[in-house]
């Protein structure tokens, strides 16, 4: 049946859905379990999604266990993000040869295929819509990123469980993704899946496949799914957390997280919004080939902010509070949101625990003036 | 490929004219773009310079507005990049990107005493700034300049400073930290030259532009403020690491601001409350 924009249907499994995008000529980058974690790759068929597994998640502490076996995305999100195919981490922006007069420059194409993100959790498509503002700032636009997000489609699951590390529904970006979807999909507690078609895109591949229409309680059960997602949820950001780091930039609780943060830089990489970069230029041996590369860099380095004279945040304790205070307070004043989504991955991948929620609350507590 | 070619992370081919030792470790080129355009920016604003397979900094553009034809940069060899550029020679070619970044609002104070308070290498990037006060002298108050090195060996443009002194709508104060054999001027910290630059100037009247490095311009805008001038005529330009200079690569942060973008000239009030604390 022909599928409409806003309309609601149900299907059985996924698989066909996959199948539709194959034919349509999409890559399919999807959840896979590898390297003892679910990670995103390229798959071929349903049969490659990481059915049946689940996952454990707290403070410096994630674990794929196996769960229903007939559950296809009992897992939340993995150490990865799409930021990975979007805002590549090592990308060439242009090659250079040198000439009798001067040298000459070219920028570096793209090979980006047409691609659809199967599996987009609510918290990972608020992410991927923040760093769309980051990569068009109203004064200049990176057209690389521009080219590969509009060349994309989004496949969304809408979550069903949430980890002990997520916090969205503070960040009011999940579980449920609202908009920012082509088609997402819940999976019912009963089996089968509710889909909704958030595009022309999503219908035209919604078209192909054989869809049953979804009653209202259908809707129902499927917003249960989310709301009991988030009501799994125990941790939360604190409400003010942008006013209070603004105006704590000296509390005491920075030298505190200073000494268990080792600065290695790991929240930075598993962050689906952090878009810092270093630009990397390179020679053959000839010296007359020069590239330039852009990687993805970290705050939590020294070598960042270094100028003429020294590093300007020598401290863990400066570069930790830069972070958390570009992340949770000068986002808004930056691009108009906070640049955190509550997707939990930096305090399951920060080796010591540290947890954004809790420093962020205890910066937001009273001060003990009193001391011990 | 249009796209791409207007990729502002592509640099632009320019040729340089002329270059030129300043200090033992400073040099000025002057830049033609190979296309044959014509160059415009305001000044305060900077640009990206490559070296060839070495590497892009930022550099802020020291010279007058009013000539489109070159582009002209000062730069002090502090790294690897600064040391390639500093070793170009007349008729080579470098990559440019820009200009970036925000002007000292030199147009918009018309009318005013306009203050300029330099530090070391931080009158290259107020020099744009002093040629459009000199060029349009009339339609200005006053123009006082009060700049301060380390030593008289390291005094930028010293030729143009006499040429500036000697003019007799001028005030300008030249200071040092140590004297030498054969200095007859002022030594001491730019604010007591500041101060004695003002004595009799009604701090209303004034608009100020700082540069220089940030320990200067705080004690320098502490002075202003003490002399009567209100923070909201007081501009200071601000330096941070750039990979980019269009608000991508994050480095250059401070606080909500992206000095690439939102700088690098800033009104004090603006960066007020974050200058002061340290490691922002």
């Amino acid at each position: 049946m022909p599928a409409a924009v806003g309309e609601r249907y149900l299907i059985e499994s996924p698989e066909p859905l996959v199948g539709a995008l194959l034919l349509a000529g999409y890559r399919v980058i999807g959840p896979q379990a590898g390297d003892g974690a679910i990670v995103y790759d390229e798959i071929e068929a349903a049969g490659a999604l990481p059915r049946g597994l689940t996952d454990e998640q707290s403070g410096g502490h994630y674990r794929l266990k196996d769960g229903d076996p007939d559950r296809w995305f009992d897992y939340v999100v993995g150490p990865q993000s799409i930021k990975k195919y979007l805002f590549p981490a090592h990308q060439k922006l242009w090659s250079a040869t040198r000439t009798p007069d001067g040298f000459d420059i070219s920028p570096a194409g793209d090979d980006y295929p047409k691609t659809a993100f199967f599996g987009m959790r609510a918290c990972e498509i608020a992410a991927m819509e923040i760093q769309d503002k980051v990569f068009d700032n109203g004064q200049f636009a990176d057209s690389g990123y521009g080219r590969r997000r509009a060349n994309s489609l989004i496949v969304a699951v809408q979550c069903a469980r949430s980890a002990e590390t997520c916090f969205c529904a503070s960040m009011n970006t999940g579980p449920r993704a609202q908009s920012g979807f082509d088609i997402a999909l819940t999976e019912l507690d009963e089996g089968g899946f509710l889909v909704e078609c958030g595009s022309e895109a999503g219908a035209s591949i919604l078209g192909g496949l054989d869809l049953a229409g979804a009653l209202d309680g259908d809707w129902e059960a499927a917003l249960d799914v989310t709301r009991n997602a988030a009501a799994m949820q125990t941790r939360r950001m604190v409400g003010n957390v942008a006013e209070v780091l603004r105006e704590h930039l000296d509390h005491p609780r920075w030298d505190e997280v200073a000494d268990r943060c080792l600065s290695c830089a790991n929240c930075t990489l598993a962050c689906p919004t952090c878009f810092c970069s270093d630009v990397e230029d390179v020679t053959d041996l000839s010296g007359d080939h020069a590239e330039r590369w852009r990687t993805w860099d970290s705050c939590f380095s020294l070598d960042f902010s270094y100028i003429h004279g020294g590093a300007v945040r020598p401290s863990t304790k400066s570069r930790y509070r830069q972070w958390m205070t570009h992340k949770l307070s000068s986002w808004h004043d930056q691009f108009g949101s906070s640049g955190c989504v509550g997707c939990g991955r930096c305090i399951a991948w920060c080796p010591v625990g540290i947890d954004i929620t809790e420093e962020a609350a205890a910066i937001a507590a009273p001060l003990d003036v009193t001391g011990e | 490929m249009e796209a791409l070619a207007n990729d502002p992370m592509l640099p632009r081919r320019y040729r340089v004219l002329r270059t030129w030792s300043e200090l033992s470790d400073v040099r000025t080129m002057e830049l033609q773009p190979v296309d044959g355009s014509t160059v415009s920016f305001q000044p305060g604003q900077f640009n990206m310079l490559y070296a060839f397979g070495v590497g892009e900094v930022a550099i802020s553009i020291s010279g007058d507005a009013a000539d489109e034809s070159k582009i002209v940069h000062t730069t002090r060899s502090v790294g690897a990049v600064s040391k390639a550029l500093n070793s170009v020679a007349d008729g080579d070619v470098i990559g440019v990107r820009g200009p970036f970044g925000t002007a000292w609002p030199v147009v918009e104070e018309k009318g005013r005493h306009v203050v300029f308070v330099a530090g070391g290498l931080g009158l290259a990037p107020l020099r744009p700034a002093i040629y459009h006060v000199l060029n349009n002298r009339q339609d200005y108050a006053g123009m006082t300049l009060v700049y301060g090195a380390r030593s008289p060996q390291d005094l930028l443009y010293p030729y143009e400073l006499q040429a500036w002194k000697a003019r007799f709508d001028t005030n300008v104060q030249v200071t040092v930290d140590h004297a030498a054999p054969g200095w007859s001027g002022q030594v001491g910290v730019v604010t007591t030259s500041l101060d004695r630059a003002l004595a009799g100037v009604d701090g209303a009247e004034v608009s100020a532009f700082v540069c220089g490095p940030e320990i200067m311009m705080r004690f320098t805008v502490s002075s202003l403020k003490a002399l009567g001038v209100t923070e909201d005529r007081i501009w200071v330009s601000m330096e941070r690491n750039m990979k980019c200079a269009i608000g991508f690569c994050g480095h250059c942060q401070f606080g909500p601001d992206f000095i690439c973008r939102d700088g690098p000239v800033f009104r004090h009030d603006k960066v007020s409350r974050l200058i002061v604390k340290r490691e922002i």
